[in-house]
C-alpha cells in the first residue's frame, strides 16, 4: 500500500494554492480558543507558526531547549532572505524564483510546494518589514537587494550579515506579544523526548525540564515540529552545538516517514578547521561571493603568501569552470570544486584543506568603505577567529556541513504521515530538493509558519472542534513517559569511560568521510559497519556524570548522540539506495566526464520516504514519484 | 600553554556556591574560551567529577547564550567579543583566570555559570514589539525609511540579549537592553505609532523585575559585545520624557 498521498491540488501551477486555500475548512474564533496546538522549536518556523496561531486565537504551547526563544539557530543565518518582489526591475518574478529553486534543487523537489514558497515570499518580506526588521535600504528609503548563488537576479533582502538575527528578533517580538496576550504559553529550557500518539493521531509530547530534570506531559489537538535540521550529525558543522535531530527522529520512530535523509548541504564558505579541539565551524556568508573571488595557486603546494602570488599564477577555478555564474555557482557545486582542488594538492594553509576567498579586486574597485558596509561584521568575525584581516589578506575557507534538505515527509498541507503531526521549516523535506539555494531557508521557514501552516492546520483541526481537551492521565501518556524514563535510566546506567562528545566526534568523522560531499557504494557500506560497531561501543562504554533529576548537560548530549547513531544509518542507507548524483548528493559512480553530478531521471525521479520498522530492522522505502508538469527536466548547468 | 582556573561552582539555585581551582595543561592558543572549558570538562568527566555547567549554543557570537564573567569582565578582556568568540591567545601562559556567572539580583544562578535571564524576555513581552498580525502588512516599499534611520535601527537591533550590560552595571540596570529596543523601533514609522506606550511599559517592567536604575557609568557600553552605544539610553530617556509629558 502506498502510504504517501501528497495531496497536491489539481490545476495550473499558479492557481494551485489559491484554489486549495478556498477548499480548506475554517473554524470560528470561539471554537479556536478550545483547541490546543503544540509547537516545538522557536526558530523562524516555530516562532512564526506559534505567533500566527496565537493571533488566530488558538491555545498554543511553545517549547524550546534554549533559555529564550530568541536564541534558536535561525539567529545565525547571515546573508539574506529571498523574495520575488522584482524591486530591482531585473525581470524577476514568482515563476523565476520558483524555477531557480527547482533547478537549484536539481529537480528533486515538488513543483507545487516550491511554487507556493515563492508565491508567499513577498508576504513574508512585507510582514518582517512591518515588524521592524531593519532590512538594508537605499538613499531614497526603499529596500535594497543583493544577489546570491545560483541566480542571475538580485532578490535577496538582507540586514548586513545578520539577516537571521534580525528576522528572528522580529518573529520573536511577535511571539512575545502573543505570550503577553495569553494565547501562547512559552516553555523554555524544555527538550521534547517523545511524541504521544492517541488513536493514531499526534496528541502530545513528553518533555524534560532541563533545569529540574522533571519529565512532563503536554497534550494538544495537534503537534507542530519546527525543530530544524540535523547537520550536527557531522559533529563539526555550522550549526549551534545543541541543535539535534531527536524530536524529528522520535516522530519518525512513531510512524512519521523520513524523506531524503541523505540530502545534506555542505556549505562552501566556512572558516576551516584549525585544531583538534575545535567544536564548531563558523560560516562565512555566501553573500561574500558577490564580491570575493575564489582561487588557489596554479602551482601545487605553493609556499608563497597569497599576496605575493601574481595574477597569472592564480587559478580562479570557479570562474574558469563556470563562466556564466562564476563565483556565484550554487553551494553544492562550489563545495565540490573546492574539495577537488584540495584533493588534487592545490589547497592552501597549513593543512592544505582550504582555498582563498579574495576581496582585493572588490576593494580596489568599490573602496574599502563599501566593502565594510556590506560585510563589516563578517570580516570582524573572521579576524577574531583566524587572527588575520580579510581587508589585507584573502580569507581562507573550506566547506562544512550546514543544512539538511531532507527531513520529515509532509504532504502539501505540511502534515507528516502521522495525522495531526505537522513539520515546518528545515524539519520538513519539501521545498529544496537535493540542494538549497542561498537565502531560501529563511524564506521557506517564515512562509511555512506565517502563511501556509495556519491555513492547513485549521483545515485539520476543523474535524476536532468537538474533541475535548486531551487528558494527560490517559494510558498513552503514561506509557510514553515510562519509555522516556527507561531510556534516561539506561543512558545513566552504562557507567563506562567515554564521553558523549567523544562518541559524537567519532561518528561525525565517519559521516564526513563516507557520507559527506562525495559518496560511493564501497564507502557507504563501510560506514554502515563502522557506525554499528561504534554504536555498540557507545551503549557499553558511555560515561554520563550526574543524575536525571538536575540540570545535566552530559545527559542531554548523550540522548542526542544516541539518536544520531540511528539517524546516521538511515542517511547511509538512503545514500546507498540513490545510485544517481543529484544536487548535494554526489555519487562518484554517477558523474559526467567533466566531473559534474549526473542525474538519472528515469530511475530516481522520486522522493525516498523511509518507514521505521523497529529496532534492528531494515527501514522500508516508499517512493513518491515526482511529476514535472510545468518545467522541463534539464541538465543543471551553471557553465 | 598552562593555565589555572578559578571557577564558580554552585550545584543549584538553592545551595551556596564557592570557587574551585583547576589546573589545565596543553591549552592551545587557537582554542576558543568555551573549547577550553570543553577540554576541562572532558578531563573532569574522565576523572569521574561533575563537569562545569555553562550556557552556549551557536558559538559564533550571535545567539547570546554564552555569558561568563572572566577576570572581572563580562565576556572577558577582548573588546566587542562574546565569550564564545574569545580565543585563548588573549591569555598568557601561567595565567590564573577567574570565571564567574553573571552577577545580578534579577539573574539568579541556576547552576555553576548558568543564570536565569528570563526577566529580559518578560521586558520584551511588556512592549518590545510592533502590534501587527501576520497578513496585515502593506507592501514593504510603501514604508520609506531614511537610510540613516535604517542604519541606526540596525545598530540598535544588533543586541543579542546576552545580559552583559546588566552584569557589568554596578546597579544591575537593564537600561541599555531596553534602550536598544526602543531606539530600534522608534526609527521606523511603523514603530512610532505605539512608541509612548512601549517605552513606559518596558521601563515599568524593568523596575518591577528588580533591575536597578542608570547612573551613567557607561560600563554597559564598554562591555556590550555588539558595541551598542550609550546614546541609545539618551534616546530612551527622551522618548520616556515625551511619553510622560503627553500623559
Amino acid at each position: 500500500m502506498n502510504k504517501l498521498n501528497s495531496k497536491i491540488p489539481e490545476g495550473p501551477l499558479a492557481d494551485k494554492w489559491t484554489k486549495h486555500k478556498a477548499s480548506l475548512k475554517l473554524i470560528n474564533p470561539a471554537n479556536k480558543a478550545k483547541l490546543d496546538v503544540i509547537v516545538v522549536g522557536t526558530g523562524l518556523a516555530g516562532s512564526s507558526s506559534a505567533s500566527t496561531l496565537g493571533e488566530l486565537g488558538y491555545n498554543v504551547k511553545v517549547f524550546c531547549y534554549q533559555d529564550s526563544p530568541r536564541r534558536a539557530h535561525s539567529v545565525a543565518a547571515q546573508g539574506g532572505i529571498n523574495a520575488a518582489k522584482n524591486y530591482k526591475n531585473d525581470n524577476d518574478s514568482v515563476y523565476r524564483l520558483f524555477y531557480d529553486m527547482i533547478k537549484g534543487g536539481d529537480f528533486r523537489a515538488r513543483e507545487a510546494n516550491v511554487y507556493r514558497a515563492a508565491e508567499v515570499s513577498n508576504l513574508v518580506i512585507d510582514h518582517y518589514t512591518a515588524l521592524g526588521v531593519p532590512f538594508a535600504r537605499d538613499y531614497g528609503g526603499t529596500i535594497d537587494n543583493r544577489s546570491f548563488g545560483g541566480v542571475q537576479v538580485s532578490r535577496t533582502f538582507y540586514a548586513k550579515g545578520q539577516t537571521g538575527q534580525q528576522c528572528l528578533i522580529g518573529a520573536y517580538s511577535a511571539l512575545t506579544r502573543q505570550i503577553e496576550a495569553g494565547t501562547v504559553t512559552m516553555y523554555p529550557r524544555r527538550e521534547m523526548l517523545d511524541l504521544v500518539i492517541v488513536d493514531g493521531k499526534a496528541r502530545g509530547i513528553i518533555t524534560r525540564n532541563l533545569v529540574t530534570g522533571e519529565i512532563e506531559r503536554h497534550s494538544a489537538h495537534a503537534v507542530v515540529l519546527a525543530t530544524g535540521g540535523y547537520g550536527t550529525i557531522y559533529y563539526l558543522s555550522t550549526l549551534a552545538l545543541n541543535s539535534n535531530a531527536s524530536a524529528a527522529w522520535k516522530a519518525h520512530k512513531k510512524g512519521a516517514l523520513f524523506a531524503n535523509p541523505s540530502f545534506v548541504q555542505i556549505h562552501p564558505t566556512s572558516i576551516p578547521v584549525m585544531n583538534s579541539y575545535q567544536s564548531k565551524l563558523t560560516l562565512m556568508s555566501e553573500s561574500l561571493r558577490n564580491d570575493g573571488r575564489v582561487w588557489v595557486p596554479k602551482q601545487a603546494k605553493d609556499p608563497r603568501k597569497p599576496n605575493d602570488i601574481p595574477e597569472e599564477e592564480r587559478d580562479y577555478y570557479l570562474e574558469r569552470r563556470y563562466p556564466a555564474f562564476g563565483n556565484l555557482v550554487p553551494r553544492d557545486v562550489a563545495s565540490r570544486a573546492a574539495k577537488e582542488r584540495c584533493d588534487a594538492g592545490f589547497g592552501v594553509g597549513s593543512t592544505g584543506l582550504s582555498v582563498y576567498l579574495d576581496f582585493r579586486d572588490a576593494i580596489k574597485k568599490k573602496g574599502k568603505k563599501a566593502i565594510e558596509n556590506s560585510y563589516g561584521n563578517l570580516f570582524d568575525m573572521y579576524e577574531k577567529i583566524s587572527g588575520e584581516s580579510p581587508y589585507e589578506t584573502p580569507m581562507r575557507i573550506y566547506p562544512a556541513g550546514h543544512y539538511t534538505m531532507g527531513g520529515l515527509w509532509v504532504d502539501y498541507n505540511l502534515m507528516t504521515t502521522i495525522p495531526g503531526l505537522f513539520a515546518v521549516g528545515e524539519a520538513n523535506f519539501s521545498d529544496h530538493g537535493a540542494n538549497r539555494l542561498g537565502a531560501s531557508s529563511l524564506m521557506q521557514c517564515s512562509g511555512d509558519g506565517y502563511f501556509i501552516l495556519p491555513y492547513t492546520i485549521t483545515d485539520y483541526l476543523a474535524d476536532d472542534i468537538k474533541t475535548p481537551r486531551i487528558q494527560t492521565t490517559i494510558p498513552e501518556f503514561e506509557r510514553t513517559e515510562k519509555e522516556v524514563k527507561e531510556r534516561i535510566d539506561k543512558l545513566l546506567g552504562i557507567n563506562g569511560q567515554e564521553t558523549a562528545t567523544s562518541f559524537h566526534k567519532r561518528l561525525g568523522k565517519i559521516m564526513w568521510d563516507y557520507c559527506g560531499m562525495v559518496r560511493n557504494e564501497e564507502g557507504l557500506k563501510k560506514a554502515l559497519v563502522m557506525i554499528k560497531e561504534l554504536e555498540e561501543e557507545f551503549w557499553k562504554n558511555l560515561k554520563v556524570t550526574g543524575t536525571g533529576d538536575e540540570l545535566n548537560q552530559e545527559l542531554e548530549k548523550a540522548g542526542r548522540v544516541a539518536d544520531f547513531f540511528e539517524l546516521s544509518k538511515l542517511l547511509c542507507i538512503d545514500a546507498l539506495n540513490r545510485k544517481e548524483s543529484c544536487g548535494a548528493h554526489f555519487r562518484e559512480e554517477s558523474q559526467t566526464e567533466t566531473g559534474e553530478a549526473k542525474r538519472d531521471d528515469e530511475n530516481f525521479s522520486f522522493v525516498a520516504a523511509w518507514e521505521y520498522k523497529g529496532e534492528g530492522q531494515e527501514p522500508e522505502l516508499h517512493k513518491e514519484e515526482l511529476k514535472f508538469e510545468f518545467v522541463k527536466l534539464a541538465e543543471r548547468s551553471y557553465k | 600553554m598552562n593555565i589555572k582556573l578559578k571557577i564558580w561552582r554552585q550545584p543549584n539555585a538553592k545551595s551556596k556556591g564557592r570557587f574551585e581551582t583547576y589546573s589545565l595543561t596543553d591549552v592551545s592558543s587557537d582554542m576558543s574560551f568555551l573549547e577550553m572549558l570543553d577540554y576541562l570538562n572532558n578531563n573532569l568527566i574522565r576523572e569521574g567529577k561533575e563537569p562545569v555547567a555553562f550556557e552556549h549554543d551557536c558559538r559564533e557570537g550571535i545567539c547570546g547564550s554564552c555569558g561568563i564573567y572572566i577576570n572581572g569582565r563580562a565576556h572577558g578582556p577582548q573588546h566587542r567579543t562574546t565569550t564564545c568568540e574569545l580565543r585563548m591567545r588573549e591569555f598568557k601562559d601561567g595565567n590564573t583566570i577567574t570565571v564567574e556567572p553573571w552577577r545580578a539580583a534579577a539573574f539568579p544562578v541556576i547552576k555553576d555559570l548558568i543564570v536565569d535571564r528570563s526577566p529580559l524576555d518578560k521586558i520584551m513581552q511588556s512592549g518590545g514589539f510592533v502590534t501587527i498580525n501576520a497578513g496585515a502588512a502593506q507592501d514593504a516599499n510603501s514604508i520609506l525609511v531614511n537610510k540613516k534611520n535604517a542604519d541606526e535601527a540596525f545598530d540598535s537591533a544588533s543586541c543579542i540579549g546576552c545580559g552583559a550590560c546588566v552584569a557589568a552595571c554596578k546597579n544591575s540596570s537593564a537600561m541599555l537592553f531596553i534602550a536598544s529596543k526602543i531606539t530600534h523601533l522608534a526609527q521606523f514609522p511603523q514603530g512610532q505609532v505605539e512608541t509612548h506606550q512601549r517605552v513606559k511599559a518596558m521601563v515599568a517592567k524593568m523596575d518591577e523585575l528588580g533591575f536597578g536604575g542608570c547612573t551613567n557609568t557607561r560600563a554597559c557600553e564598554a562591555e556590550c559585545p555588539k558595541g551598542i552605544s550609550i546614546s541609545n539610553i539618551a534616546k530612551l530617556n527622551r522618548e520616556f520624557f515625551v511619553a510622560k509629558l503627553k500623559e
